[in-house]
This record gives C-alpha cells, sequence and structure tokens, in this order.
C-alpha cells in the first residue's frame, strides 16, 4: 500500500474531491442527458422531475470541482500547469460546456414563465450535459494513459496539443463518463418522485445506462493495455488493484441487480460505491504518479508548509461546512412545516 | 495579434465580467438582508418583497458569477501556467479559503431561498447575514491574492524557483489590507447606486409608487455611506502604490520626471515619447501631497524606471483618472442625500436627486472597471512585481486569438440575456394587479 506522506494524504484528498464531483456533479449532467432524452407521454414530467432534483442543490455540487483545482494548484503545481499546457484544448472545450450548462440551467429554472425560450433553454442545458462528461472523461483518460508528459523541443502543434489526448482509449473512457453519469441520474431519479409511472420510467432507463457503463467501461479495458500501459498494468496486474477491481463489478452487478428487483434505496448506494471504487482504482492503479509518465506524487509537491496549512484551513473549512451543509440537508427535507402561520400567503408569487 | 496579448485580453475580458457578477454577489445580500430586517421590524409587506425580489435576483447572478469563477480557477492554468507553478504555493491559500466561503455562500443561499417558509424568522435573517459574511469573504480572500502579485512577499527565489515559501506572510502583505477595503467598500458603493439609480428612474415616472420609494431608501442606506468612504479608502491605497510600486503610481499620475513638489496632474493624454501630458490641468505640489500627505514631498517619476518596463501610461492614468472622477461624482451624490436626510426632507420627491442618481446608476461599476484597469495594467509588464514577467508566465500554446474570441463572444450573449432575466423578473415593477392584492394603496395611482 502507498506510503503516508503528507503529500500522499493531500494527493487523497485531491482524489476525494474529485470522487465527490464525480458522484454529485455527475449526477446533475446525467440529469441533463435525461432532459434531453426525455421522451414518452410522460416527458414533462420527466424533465420537472429532473429540474426539481437538481434545483437548490446545484451550485454547491460545482464547488467540489473547484476544490479539486485550488488543489491542485496549491499542493501540486506543476500539474496545474501541464494539464492547463497539454490538456489545453480539451479543458477549454469543456469550460465553454459547463458555463453554458451552468447559466442555462439557472436562467431557466429561475424564469418561470412557461414559453419557447424556456424551451430553448432546456436544449442547451442538456447539449451541455452531453458534452461536458465526454470531454472530462477525455481528459481523465489522457492522464490515465500517461500521454501528458513534457512538451518537445520541435514538436507540432498537433504532436504537442492534440494527439495527447485525442486517442480511442480516450474516447472510450469519455462515453464511459458519458454513460456512468446517466446511470448515476437515473438511480437518483427513481429515489424523487412518487409517482410509480416515472418511476418505471427512470428505472428502465437506469438498466438500459447500466448495460452501457458495462459495454464501454469493457472497450476502455480492452484497449487499456496496450495504449495506457501504465494503467493497463496498474489495474489488471497489481496485487492490491485486483480487489478493487472486483469490488467494482460486484457493486456494478448489485446495482443492477437492485435494480430490477425494484430496491431503489439499495441500487443508490450500490452505484455510488460503484462510482467511487472507480475513481480510487484508477488513482491507485496510478500511484505512486499524480501524472505518468513524469510527475510522481512527492515529486511534484509543494513545499511542506503549504501542505501543512491547506490540510489546517481544510480542516477549519469542513468546521465550518459540516454542520451548515447537515443544516441544509434538514431544512430541505422538512418540508414547508413551519409554513403559512408565519409568512401570509399571497403577495407576489416569487 | 500577439499570443501573449491575446492571452491578456481574454484575462481581462473574464475578470471584467466576472467582477460585475462578484460585486453584486458581494452587495445585494446586504440590500436583502436589510429589506427583510425592516419587514421583521415593521411587518411592512413591502420590503418582505423587496426582499425576496433581491434574492432571486442575487440567485441568478451568483450562478453567473460560479461559472465565470469557474473559467478563472481554470484560465490561471491555461493562459499563465507559468504563473501558477510559481505563484500556487504561496497564493494558493487565498484561493481554498475562497472556495469555503463560496461554498458557505452557496448554502446559505440555498436556505435562503427555499426557506422562506421552512425556518423560524430569525434562523431565516441568519442566513441571509450568513450569505453577505461570505459573499464579502469571497472577495477579499482573491484580492488578497491579486494584492500578492503587487506586493509579493512570504518566499526567496533561489534560481528561478520559489524557496522559503511562507503563505501566510504572503496573505499578510503590505497592499493586502488597502486592496480589500476598498473592494469591498466598491461593491457596497456600487451595488447601492445601481440599485438607487434604478428605482430613482423608475419613480421619475410613477412618483407615488411605494414599491420603488422602498427600494430606493435601502439602496441608499448601503450605497451611500460606502460612496464617501470610497475615495478616503482611494488615498490609503495611492499611498501604498506610492510605496510599493512607485512606477505603476507614476503611470497613474503622468509623472514622468522624479521631483520635490510635484504637481497633480488632471486629465490629458500622456505621450511616452516626449515625456509630456498634453491638454492637462496641473495643480503645484497636488501630487506630493496626495502620495505622501507633504507638499515638497519627492515623488518618483518614470524617469527612475527603466523605458522598457513602463506600462502603458495612457491607459492607466486615463482609468485612474475615470475612476477618481466617478468616485468624486459618488460621494458628492450620497453627501446630498445625506443632507437631504438630515433636514428630515424627502429623499424620494427630489427630482434633481433622482435625476442625478439616474445617471449615477452604472457608475460605481465603470469605476471598478477602470480601478482593475489601473491596478492591471499599471503592473505590467510583471505577473508578480518585480519577480517574474507576464511574458514568461503565459502558456507555449499558440492561437489563442481563438479561445479569446470565443470567450469574448460567450459573455457577451450571457450578458444579454442576464440583463433581460434581470429585466423581466426583478426591475420590472409589480404589475398592478400583482400589487393591488396585497397592499393598502400609498398613492393616487393605486386607489
Ligand atoms: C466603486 C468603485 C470605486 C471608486 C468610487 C473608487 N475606486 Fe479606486 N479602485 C476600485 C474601485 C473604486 C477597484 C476596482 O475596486 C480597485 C481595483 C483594485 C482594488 O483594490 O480596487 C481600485 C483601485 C484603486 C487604486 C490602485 C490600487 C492598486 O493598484 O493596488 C487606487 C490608488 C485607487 N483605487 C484610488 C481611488 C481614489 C483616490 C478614489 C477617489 C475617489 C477611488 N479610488 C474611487
Ligand atoms: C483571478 C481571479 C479570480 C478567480 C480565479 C476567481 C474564482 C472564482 C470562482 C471559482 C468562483 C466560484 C466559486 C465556486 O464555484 O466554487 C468565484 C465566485 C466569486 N468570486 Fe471570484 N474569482 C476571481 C476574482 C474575483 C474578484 C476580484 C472578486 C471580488 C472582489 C471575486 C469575488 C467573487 C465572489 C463574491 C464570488 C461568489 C459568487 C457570486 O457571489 O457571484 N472574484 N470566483
Ligand atoms: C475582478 C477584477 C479584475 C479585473 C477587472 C482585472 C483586470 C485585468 C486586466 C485588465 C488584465 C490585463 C492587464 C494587461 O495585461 O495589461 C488582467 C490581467 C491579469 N489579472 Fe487581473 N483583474 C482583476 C482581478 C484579478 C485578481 C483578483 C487576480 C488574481 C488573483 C488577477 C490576476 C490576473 C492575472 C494573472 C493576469 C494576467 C497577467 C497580467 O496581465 O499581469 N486579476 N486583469
Amino acid at each position: 500500500m502507498p506510503e503516508v506522506t503528507l503529500p500522499v494524504v493531500l494527493a487523497a484528498i485531491l482524489a476525494l474531491s474529485l470522487n465527490a464531483y464525480v458522484l454529485f456533479g455527475g449526477a446533475d449532467f446525467g440529469g441533463g442527458v435525461w432532459d434531453l432524452l426525455a421522451t414518452g407521454p410522460r416527458r414533462a414530467r420527466q424533465r420537472e422531475v429532473i429540474s426539481h432534483a437538481i434545483g437548490p442543490i446545484w451550485e454547491a455540487n460545482h464547488v467540489w470541482l473547484i476544490l479539486a483545482i485550488v488543489l491542485t494548484f496549491t499542493c501540486f503545481p506543476p500539474v496545474f500547469a501541464r494539464l492547463g499546457t497539454v490538456l489545453h484544448i480539451p479543458l477549454t472545450l469543456m469550460l465553454v460546456g459547463i458555463v453554458l450548462r451552468g447559466s442555462a440551467f439557472t436562467f431557466r429554472s429561475y424564469d418561470d414563465e412557461r414559453d419557447s425560450v424556456q424551451r430553448r433553454w432546456g436544449r442547451v442545458f442538456a447539449g451541455a450535459s452531453l458534452v461536458t462528461p465526454v470531454l472530462l472523461g477525455v481528459c481523465i483518460g489522457a492522464v490515465a494513459a500517461g500521454r501528458v508528459g513534457p512538451l518537445r523541443r520541435g514538436a507540432t502543434f498537433v504532436q504537442s496539443f492534440v494527439d495527447p489526448w485525442l486517442t480511442p482509449f480516450s474516447l472510450a473512457v469519455g462515453l464511459m463518463t458519458l454513460a456512468l453519469f446517466a446511470h448515476l441520474a437515473a438511480v437518483f431519479l427513481t429515489l424523487e418522485t412518487d409517482e410509480p409511472a416515472l418511476v418505471e420510467d427512470f428505472r428502465a432507463r437506469a438498466l438500459w445506462s447500466g448495460l452501457a457503463v458495462f459495454a464501454s467501461a469493457f472497450g476502455a479495458l480492452l484497449i487499456a493495455p496496450e495504449q495506457a500501459p501504465l494503467v493497463g498494468v496498474g489495474l489488471l496486474a497489481s496485487t492490491w488493484s485486483l480487489p478493487f477491481h472486483l469490488a467494482t463489478g460486484v457493486a456494478a452487478l448489485a446495482a443492477l441487480a437492485a435494480l430490477w428487483g425494484r430496491r431503489y434505496h439499495l441500487a443508490r448506494v450500490a452505484v455510488g460505491a460503484q462510482v467511487s471504487l472507480i475513481i480510487w482504482g484508477w488513482a491507485i492503479a496510478q500511484y505512486p504518479f499524480l501524472v505518468p509518465p513524469d510527475f510522481t506524487i512527492d515529486g511534484v509537491a509543494a513545499p511542506a508548509v503549504t501542505l501543512r496549512l491547506v490540510l489546517i484551513t481544510l480542516g477549519l473549512g469542513i468546521v465550518v461546512l459540516v454542520p451548515s451543509l447537515l443544516y441544509m440537508f434538514r431544512v430541505f427535507k422538512a418540508g414547508p412545516s413551519h409554513s403559512a402561520r408565519r409568512l401570509p400567503k399571497g403577495g407576489l408569487e416569487l | 495579434m500577439s499570443d501573449l496579448l491575446a492571452a491578456r485580453s481574454q484575462m481581462a475580458v473574464s475578470l471584467g465580467f466576472h467582477i460585475l457578477f462578484a460585486v453584486v454577489g458581494i452587495g445585494m445580500p446586504v440590500l436583502m438582508v436589510v429589506a427583510e430586517q425592516r419587514y421583521r421590524k415593521t411587518g411592512e409587506r413591502l420590503c418582505l418583497d423587496l426582499a425576496k425580489r433581491w434574492a432571486k435576483g442575487t440567485a441568478i447572478l451568483f450562478a453567473v458569477g460560479a461559472v465565470s469563477g469557474t473559467v478563472l480557477s481554470f484560465e490561471l492554468g491555461l493562459l499563465w501556467p507559468g504563473f501558477m507553478e510559481f505563484a500556487g504555493p504561496v497564493i494558493g491559500m487565498p484561493f481554498s479559503l475562497e472556495g469555503f466561503a463560496f461554498f458557505t455562500e452557496a448554502i446559505f443561499l440555498g436556505i435562503y431561498l427555499y426557506g422562506w417558509d421552512r425556518i423560524s424568522a430569525r434562523a431565516h435573517l441568519f442566513a441571509g447575514v450568513m450569505v453577505a459574511v461570505s459573499g464579502a469573504a469571497s472577495g477579499i480572500f482573491v484580492v488578497i491574492a491579486n494584492a500578492w502579485m503587487n506586493a509579493p512577499t512570504g518566499f526567496d527565489v533561489v534560481g528561478g524557483k520559489i524557496a522559503d515559501v511562507d503563505p501566510v506572510a504572503g496573505m499578510l502583505n503590505p497592499m493586502a489590507f488597502q486592496q480589500t477595503l476598498h473592494m469591498t467598500l466598491a461593491s457596497y458603493a456600487a451595488t447601492g447606486f445601481a440599485v438607487a439609480g434604478i428605482h430613482a428612474f423608475l419613480l421619475l415616472f410613477d412618483r407615488q409608487n411605494a414599491f420603488h420609494r422602498r427600494a430606493l431608501v435601502i439602496a441608499l442606506l448601503v450605497g451611500a455611506p460606502a460612496a464617501v468612504l470610497q475615495p478616503l479608502s482611494g488615498d490609503l491605497s495611492a499611498r501604498a502604490v506610492a510605496e510599493y510600486q512607485p512606477a505603476k503610481l507614476a503611470a497613474m499620475e503622468a509623472h514622468f520626471e522624479t521631483g520635490t513638489r510635484a504637481p497633480l496632474v488632471l486629465g490629458g493624454w500622456p505621450d511616452m515619447e516626449t515625456r509630456e501630458t498634453r491638454f492637462a490641468l496641473k495643480i503645484p505640489g497636488g501630487l506630493s501631497f496626495l502620495a505622501h500627505h507633504d507638499f515638497n514631498a519627492e515623488v518618483q517619476g518614470l524617469d527612475r524606471t527603466p523605458r522598457a518596463d513602463w506600462p502603458h501610461v495612457p491607459i492607466v492614468h486615463t482609468a485612474f483618472q475615470i475612476m477618481v472622477a466617478l468616485g468624486t461624482c459618488m460621494a458628492l451624490i450620497a453627501l446630498w442625500a445625506a443632507l437631504l436626510a438630515i433636514r428630515r426632507q424627502d429623499v424620494c420627491s427630489n427630482v434633481w436627486l433622482l435625476r442625478a442618481l439616474t445617471v449615477a446608476a452604472p457608475m460605481g461599476f465603470i469605476a471598478i472597471e477602470a480601478g482593475w484597469t489601473v491596478t492591471e495594467v499599471g503592473r505590467q509588464p510583471w505577473i508578480v512585481y518585480g519577480v517574474l514577467r507576464t511574458a514568461d508566465a503565459v502558456t507555449p500554446m499558440p492561437g489563442l486569438v481563438v479561445p479569446f474570441l470565443g470567450f469574448t463572444l460567450l459573455y457577451c450573449f450571457l450578458g444579454v440575456i442576464v440583463a433581460w432575466l434581470l429585466y423581466r423578473q426583478i426591475i420590472r415593477s409589480p404589475r398592478p394587479t400583482e400589487w393591488s392584492r396585497t397592499y393598502a394603496p400609498v398613492g393616487v395611482r393605486h386607489a
């Protein structure tokens, strides 16, 4: 197992924040996918459930991405510089996706007048939700494949800035990410409504997208040994990554089985475990590299003072955030119980 | 367009866009809390509606602030990998803290928006206060990072690499206090004046509208004190700049030759070749007094800086003049309103004040853009003053014009949409039907 040093702890926190982003933010993106693919007689109702589920929490979920970025540039500055340089193009495109998605969703949900404008925003929201996960996966795939190396002198533009990420393996990981987010969202959505017909809709979607995850993961795995030697070897061969692998498979199957048996709470736990195990499997397969082939965790870490201060900051942050978050969840779960006694209804519906 | 210029322009556009939303994210929660507080105290339904409307506006703008901020954090790596690789260990701290402040703000904004009838009155007001406090904290932390770029401390440079890092010393850099104070006040002044201006404009046509009257008074309550303090805080900033970035000060003031009894140059167009400022009004000893509070003090001019290291003097000077002129206007208008209020006259019926406020609506925001132009362009050619050059920090990626134009278009598009939405949702007066349902009429019109 990895030796526990300060940089390794921070790298683990980095993986954790990525994990949280994929879990929560991923479900939001997946929601966008189902918004786009809403079909059948209950189309409008499906969209409503999706919008309602994402509503209050959206900005909060987004924070995990920012945390990951800030941790990267504070604790592993060369990694941030390298990723920003070599993956400039996919990251920029991903950014456009994030901007469009975030603003489209907000505009749509705060603008109550239901008209054609609304529908147009819906489409922007959904389209961006489709593209962004693929690009995120492409970037992860490029890192995992060990293709994000130093720039070489005399290399052409394409060699430096396109070849590292435009590979079948990266694309396969991109598709897998999309399938995974959609799967995640569908599973979560089964619990967001009481209407049996809608639950069935989301169950069917969850099952299909679950199969898509399997197919794309299998595809990526097939290409991995050749295209991503490091991860390929790590994933398949290393002694402690094998159990991870098995656990991921078990979680995935458990999620599908639970869906099949309509045990949605169980399915939610299983799919959460599956996603987390994938992230950690990737992280551990790469160890001790942060960005293969040359950046190891210890090699690129910032000075110890900085790392220690970041840990302290995170600790303080948690002291403020955890109670706030718990409070927020309590408020939202409590429902409008305090209600009309305090604030008379009527007046401007805002 | 060179890649460096494209990168700088993209950064400028992104920041110039983000700052608008950031400022609203700092100022608006204060307005909203004041309105809610008045409602809780007086039971005036109008104030409740104002608080709700403002909260909704804050939410829309907050989301755009969040996405544009996300773009910025990526851009630090996409455009300035050299800068982040160098500076990350020192100024990562304030950015991490900003992340937490933002998270807290998001959580409590959620509670505020969705909690109107779910939590007690006191808890709800507390949520509003938390939004306001964490909004201000967000801004303060990032500006600390920027202050470090102006007056870098807390590290050594050994062989081109950063060494002996002390992030706490980095955060306590000598520009931090002045800049954060000035920026926080600017946010309140700009938001307060913008809101006051909009309602003043609407009042001009609908003199008795109680909704706009209430909104105007609350907005002035927040904006006017900040506007009065702003020139004083600006003076603190200017003296810190004089000490730590003499070349920037010289460019701001178009001060070419070092000398005692340095004149204050008002207006004009500085010529970097002839080192003259044409069409300017010069006040003898004025600059010496402003920079050092002594008419005879020596003020360092641009002549002490190698010509290659000058910032673009006309831009910096003009931007600075714009900020100061607008700041003076805003402070005077604020004092005028205060005078009327002290004399117990009705601020909302003074047509001339309403007109002045209407004109002043965008002033705060323009001053903010101008102020940042001073800070950022005035720091050139350095990205970290005296330590790292902007040209050495930019990405090797070619073709940066493409993302620059792309993001500019995207931002223009978003800007139009946001303006339209705000109009539809927030600014437009409540329709008479919405009104008469709830309120006892204040004026004839809705009787
Ligand atoms: C409402 C907005 C506003 C108003 C009315 C003013 N300012 Fe300002 N100013 C800003 C908004 C601003 C800003 C945008 O917030 C800046 C940019 C960086 C900073 O810290 O604040 C700034 C920067 C800034 C700087 C440069 C600091 C640096 O480079 O680090 C100076 C010297 C002043 N201001 C001085 C003044 C003076 C003498 C004013 C007198 C009226 C004034 N400002 C009004
Ligand atoms: C390089 C400069 C900047 C970067 C990288 C940056 C980054 C960010 C990010 C990432 C967010 C969203 C937070 C999240 O989603 O977790 C954000 C929001 C915010 N930023 Fe910035 N920012 C910068 C400059 C500024 C400046 C100069 C100010 C203000 C004075 C400011 C004030 C805020 C505020 C108040 C928010 C909260 C969102 C809102 O209320 O609209 N930022 N910023
Ligand atoms: C939100 C308000 C801000 C505005 C409107 C603003 C404006 C600008 C402008 C006009 C430039 C281009 C200057 C030039 O190249 O001549 C620039 C560059 C830059 N700014 Fe700011 N700035 C703001 C805040 C910040 C903050 C808070 C940070 C960092 C913590 C920051 C970091 C940078 C960097 C890294 C560059 C590029 C390098 C350079 O030109 O020095 N800015 N910004």
